[in-house]
Order: structure tokens, then sequence, then C-alpha cells
């Protein structure tokens, strides 16, 4: 116990003063070299340990994913793309595939969708920072949670019995169902209420950012737009929504991301049973419970390759944006 | 001297913190065994009281820790040898790989083999064995197949259905009120499937006997077999006369499938779960033998009527320390054992513990210890992506979403895959 509480005060007195040290010493080394050569060499020796720390943790094993990709279970031989051809061959890969591309293209909707949509109303009443809070609070909860919450809230109990789930209690006063909204798998429904799950989580985000962006909104445009005459809805069309753009493919961009990720909440309800599967659960079950190194590997290696073209876009609006400013 | 004191500052703190870090994982004194297992809550303290006399009489030390990720932490310790001294294994199929690993140590030594042999279940001694030597122990077993019903809606104890259309002509004799004749539930979070799995296994096995059910698993039988079809052809009609359906079987947790047998009108007439769900859901408020009871799964065909499904917690050695020999050698003992039954819910693979609370577990566990043909939960003996592959199916399979041949099908095509030797 003294032994922890020993390494522990040691790391956090040490760590910063290593830092500390390291700073001082690169300042030893600069007053060495000639005058010329200081500023430029100044914030490479300040940034070195932080790309240390990023090669060492995100290059380097994210090299060693790629190489693994081509290599067979043991890591012994190359198989060139055989992990591939099995990924893009078996029905479940390409069920998980389709399910991401839905995640992708309706979680983006329906958190920029309600997050815009928030955002604008709440902009016009008086209770606006209680009703931001009410609609941010999901986001503080583990996905875990949030899946477990909603796991009552979709509830099936057979017709006749008690409804004990909200959604099934609630269309039960209208006489209908009750629906096993987790096992329907007609038009995709249950993977749609996975979806739902992680937008009531995300929406709060998405509003957080959009009405600061509408804040941000010189109020005389509008003002002016509504002498000449103009509707709320011109307002919106005409003046709100372009300044908003920027922003909304900056949330975009981070949701499409999140769908990619999209496991926690197909983990605790479903399991990615009944086709609700999604590729980062199917990585996580090659690597942790089939040891299949090869495999899982090359699905990470396909969801980077997904991910990479968004980030280029998202990197090249910004830069398009500084060029602006 | 204040100038080139300061060169020496950061390197004294470097210095330190790696020092810091090399003493941290220095390794615990001989005389505590670490132990990790699956058990939890009761099941941890019932293993914590086994151990006890144990420790007092040695003066040794268990450090116990029960975590549900027992794969993915031996999975990872093997490779780089960090591992507890004694730990539960996930099935025989990775013992004998941990065993090849040279991670897991021969007992061959370490146990009374004699005294073992002589009061443990043949079938389980033999589980515990790769290539010749005995690498793990059962510590605790369990019997599945058990049909449950509530008593008071009629007692089979003197009459158990011997045959399954004994089973099915008694139970529609026997309806009053109920719903339907069975209630089954399969939803078990990550692992949703297992209950419908164990269904199978058990009617395979009685329908064509253990060499067909261990070959099966071995995946030296195909699923697309007319044997194994037969299996899932006999479930689908369970589902289809079961409380709410295959829906609401999806939907329900398995821990609380049982219960609609106590509503009124009783939702179902039987229900099918190994031996330790005396102790989950509404049977854990109930009396075992009065308020409920069960009898063991009837038999599909004579030859095969004697023939017991179980399964068991094995448990192995990575460090074979003096203290962690001796404690290995405790735990297979009858009076180890005793406590542990003693507790209620476990069944021991020892015959001579006998102490069980009540006639139901006595009985169970009488069943395990003298089975004649006993065969280990098939899911449980085959690769990892085979088992997920078989809940996973079960859970489309019982929801409607694919047939049975759809199904069998598909799991065929896995197997294809998943049985090839590791190259």
């Amino acid at each position: 116990m003294t032994d922890k509480l020993i390494t522990a005060a040691i790391v956090v007195v040490g760590v910063p003063a290593v830092l500390v040290g390291y700073i001082w010493a690169t300042e030893q080394v600069l007053r060495i070299l000639p005058e010329r050569h200081r500023p430029s060499l100044r914030p490479w020796l300040w940034l070195a340990p932080a790309l240390a720390f990023l090669a060492l943790f995100l290059v380097y094993p994210m090299l060693g994913t790629i190489l693994r990709s081509f290599q067979d279970n043991p890591g012994k031989n190359f198989v060139g793309l055989d992990n591939f051809f099995w990924f893009f061959g078996s029905p479940d890969a390409l069920s998980s595939l389709k399910n991401n591309l839905l995640w992708l293209i309706f979680l983006t909707l329906f958190v920029v969708g309600f997050g815009l949509l928030v955002a604008v109303l709440v902009d016009k009443v008086k209770y606006e920072s209680f009703a931001k809070s009410v609609i941010f609070v999901p986001l503080a909860i583990s996905m875990v949670a949030a899946g477990v919450i909603w796991l009552y809230m979709y509830q099936y109990k057979p017709p006749g019995a008690i409804q004990t789930g909200t959604l099934n209690a609630a269309i039960g006063i209208a006489g209908l169902g009750p629906v096993p909204w987790l096992q329907v798998e007609d038009f995709s429904v249950n993977t749609f209420m996975l979806i739902i799950v992680m937008a009531w989580m995300w929406t709060g985000f998405a509003m957080v950012i959009i009405s600061a962006a509408l804040k941000g909104i010189n109020p005389e445009l509008m003002e002016a737009a509504r002498m000449d005459g103009a509707t709320e809805w011109q307002v919106f069309r005409g003046i709100v929504f372009p300044l908003l753009v920027p922003t909304l493919v900056v949330v975009s961009t981070t949701m499409v991301i999140t769908a990619l990720k999209a496991f926690d909440v197909v983990f605790t309800m479903t399991s990615g049973n009944l086709n609700t599967n999604v590729i980062a659960n199917q990585m996580y079950a090659e690597m942790f419970k089939f040891n299949q190194y090869g495999r899982a590997s090359a699905i990470a290696v396909v969801l980077l390759l997904a991910i990479i073209p968004i980030m280029f876009f998202n990197i090249g609006r910004f830069r398009a944006q500084e060029a602006v400013r | 001297m204040a100038q080139r004191f300061r060169w020496f500052l950061p390197l004294v703190v470097v210095a330190l913190v790696m020092a810091a870090c090399g003493t941290s994982t220095s390794s615990g004194d001989a005389k505590t065994v670490t132990v990790i297992g699956t058990w939890t809550d009761a099941e941890q303290d019932a293993f914590l009281a086994m151990v006890k006399p144990w420790e007092t009489e040695t003066g040794n030390k268990v450090k116990y820790q029960g975590t549900r990720s027992i794969n993915d932490i031996l999975a990872a310790g093997v490779p780089t040898g960090v591992l507890p001294d004694l730990a539960g294994l996930p099935g025989p199929g990775q013992m004998a790989e941990y065993a090849a690993a040279g991670a897991l140590q021969p007992l061959d030594d370490v146990l009374d083999v004699a005294t073992y042999t002589d009061e443990t279940s043949p079938a389980l001694v033999e589980l515990g064995k790769s290539d010749g030597k005995t690498y793990g122990v059962f510590i605790k077993a369990a019997l599945k197949g058990l049909i449950y019903y509530n008593t008071a809606s009629h007692d089979y104890a003197d009459a158990p259905p011997a045959t399954w259309d004994e089973l099915i002509s008694q139970g529609e004799a026997n309806q009053g009120d109920a719903e339907a004749l069975w209630c089954v539930g399969i939803e078990s979070g990550d692992a949703s499937g297992w209950p419908a799995t164990d269904w199978i296994e058990n009617i395979l096995l009685r329908q064509s006997g253990p060499d067909v059910y261990n070959d099966w698993w071995a995946g030296k039988v195909k699923w697309t077999d007319p044997k194994v079809k037969a299996a899932f052809d006999l479930y689908k009609e369970v589902i289809d006369n079961s409380y709410g359906g295959g829906t609401n079987t999806v939907a329900t947790k398995f821990e609380l499938a049982g219960d609609p047998l106590f509503k009124s009108p009783p939702g179902c007439e039987f229900f099918q779960q190994a031996n330790f769900m005396s102790g989950l859901g509404k049977f854990a408020d109930l009396k075992a033998g009065t308020d409920f009871n069960a009898f063991p799964f009837p038999a599909l065909n004579a030859d095969y009527a004697k023939a017991v499904e179980g399964a068991g917690d094995l448990f192995g050695m990575f460090h074979a320390t003096d203290a962690a020999k001796s404690l290995m050698k405790y735990l297979v003992t009858a009076d180890a054992q005793d406590i542990w039954v003693k507790a209620g819910g476990a069944l021991s693979a020892n015959k001579n513990a006998t102490s069980y609370p009540d006639d139901f577990s006595k009985n169970a566990g009488a069943a395990v210890a003298n089975a004649e043909q006993f065969v280990f939960d098939a899911s449980d003996l085959m690769p990892s992506a085979m088992n997920a592959a078989f809940w996973s199916h079960m859970v489309s399979l019982t929801s409607g979403s694919e047939t049975v041949d759809e199904a069998l099908v598909a799991l065929q095509a896995v197997a294809d895959d998943a049985y090839k030797p590791a190259s």
C-alpha cells in the first residue's frame, strides 16, 4: 500500500518535473547553437515529447495493425489480402456494413436535424438555458447506461400481460401493440431503434455547438432583413442557415465518425443479434472472442480507410475557411 | 556550484521515476496464492468459506478475484506470462490450448490421483485431461436439462414422465388453465441464445446418443445432417408451444423465464434449465422440492435414456508454487467440496461430497456423479467463433427471422471456417 502511495506521489510530482526539466534542458542545448537556428528549432524541440508519444501510441500501433491485417492468425505468415477477401465475402460482415451505412446517414441526419431545430427554437424563448440543459444531459450518461435505460423503453411482454416497457405501455393505451421493437428486422426497424438511442444522446452536443454559432450571427443582419419585410422563414433560409453551414459541416463530420465507431449501444442492447451488428462490434468479437487478430486488424483497416476521406474533407473545409478569414 | 547542480536535477527526477516504475511490479511473496474465478457475490462467499480451513491449517492466504471476463484475462496473460497462480478455465478447449502453450502446469504430481479418480465422475476426470496428463479439475459441476414445474399445478414427483411422448400427453392432460406447455427465455446480454443451445444439446443427445453428440461439437457431424436437423425441428415445436411464442422467448431474460410457472393462471407448465436455476428468478424465493420441483429430461430414444448433459467450472494451475499445489490438492477433496455444496446452488463432481442443503440438489449432484453416459455442454466445447454463431443463430431462429434450414446452412458455413486447423 505505501509502495503504491510513494509511486503515485513520484508520478504526480515527477512527471511535471520531468517535463519542466526537459524544456529547461532544451533551452540549454539551444544556447550552445548559433542564434539564427534557434527560432526554427525551438518549436520542434518543444513538440518532440508530444510527437514521440503520438508515434508510440498512435502511429506505431496503426502501422502494426496494417501489417497484421495481411498476416494469418498466429501472425507468422503473410496471407496477402485473404483477411480482406474474408471480410467482403462474409454475409455477417456485409450486413454490418449495411447497418453502418444506415447509422452513418440517419444518425447524422437525426442529430444535426434535431440539434438545429432545437437550437433555433430555444433561441426564441426565455427558459433557453433550462431547455438546453435538459437536452444536453443525456450526453453525460455513459453509452452503456443509455443502452440499459433504452432496453426498458423498448421492453416487450406478450400480449395480455402488463406492458412494463415505456413505449409498449404508451401505444397500449391506444390499443396498439405490443411491438418487439428490437426484433423487427423489416426495414431495419431494430437498427433504427438503436440509432434513436444514439441520436438521443448526441442531439445535445449538436445543439450546443449550433446554438453557439447562432449567437455569433450579427443580429443587425436579421433586423435589416425583417425591416425589408422578410418573413421569419425567409430570414432563416436566406441568412441564418447559410451562416450556419460551416458549423453544420463540422457537426456532421463528427457524427459521421461517431456513427462509424458505433459500438457500445449495439453491444449492450442487442449484441449484434438479428441483423443489428456493426463493424466495430464485429471487430471486437473477432479480436477478443475468437482471437482472430488478422481478421480483426483487417476490419480496423477497412474502418480506417472509410474514415480517412472524411478527415481530409474536414481538413479541406477548415483550410478553406481559414483562407476566407 | 548552483549552476552545475541544475544540470543534474532533471536526470535525478528521471531516475526516480524509473526506479518507482521498476519496483511496483515485483511479485508477491510465496505464501499468498492468487486465484481468479468467475464466481462473484454469493458464490464468491462460498468459495472463500471453502478455502478458509486450508488457510487456517497452513497459515497461507488466498487472494481471490471474481471476474466475468476471465477469457480476456487468460487470453492476454498466456502470451505475456502475467497470470494468477490458480484460475478458472473457460472450457476444455482452452485448457488444452494453454497446456500446449506450456502455461498450465500438469496436476498429476499435485493431486492424490488415486483418491481423485475414485471419487470423481469418470467423464469429468477425462475432460480434465490433455495429452494423457491432468491439467484441469472440476471444482464445481452443473446438471443441464432439468424440467422444472410448479408443484401446485401438478406434482410429477411420484410418476415423472419417462419419455418425451409421455411428457407431452401428461402435459396436455394436466394443462388446466395454463396458457402454454413451455416457458422459454434466451435473453442473456452478450451471450443471448445460450439457453436455446442447451435445448438443442439435450434433444440431440437423447435422440441420437453421445457419439453423434460428441462428433457434432467436434465438427465431424455436419449441421445440415438430418440428425441435427431433427433436434432443431423439435426445438421449434417447443417454441411454437411456448408462453408468448418465439418473440417473447427472445425478449425474456433467462433468469426470469421460469417465473410464469407461478403466475395465476399459469403461463406454462414446464420450464427446462440447469440445476443452478433453483437459485435464480422466482425460484430463489421458493422452496425446492415443496413449491417447485424438477424431473430429468425425458428419453427420446430408449437406447440413450441414461445420458446426461452437464457442465462445470474447470480449474487449473499456472504457477507451481508449494502453496498453490497444496491449495489445489485441498480443493478437490470431499471435505472442501462438502463446504461448497452446503452453501447451495453448486453441485460437486466428487461423489463423497453429500452435504447438500436439500433433496433437490442432492439428487442433481448424484445424477452428475453417477452418470453412466455423461456429456459436457457442447457449445462450450466448440471453437469460440462457432459457439458465438450458434448462440446468435438460435436467437434468429427463435425470433422467426430464420427457418431451421437457413440457420443450419449458415451454421455449417461458419463451421467450415471455424474448425480449420490453425496454420
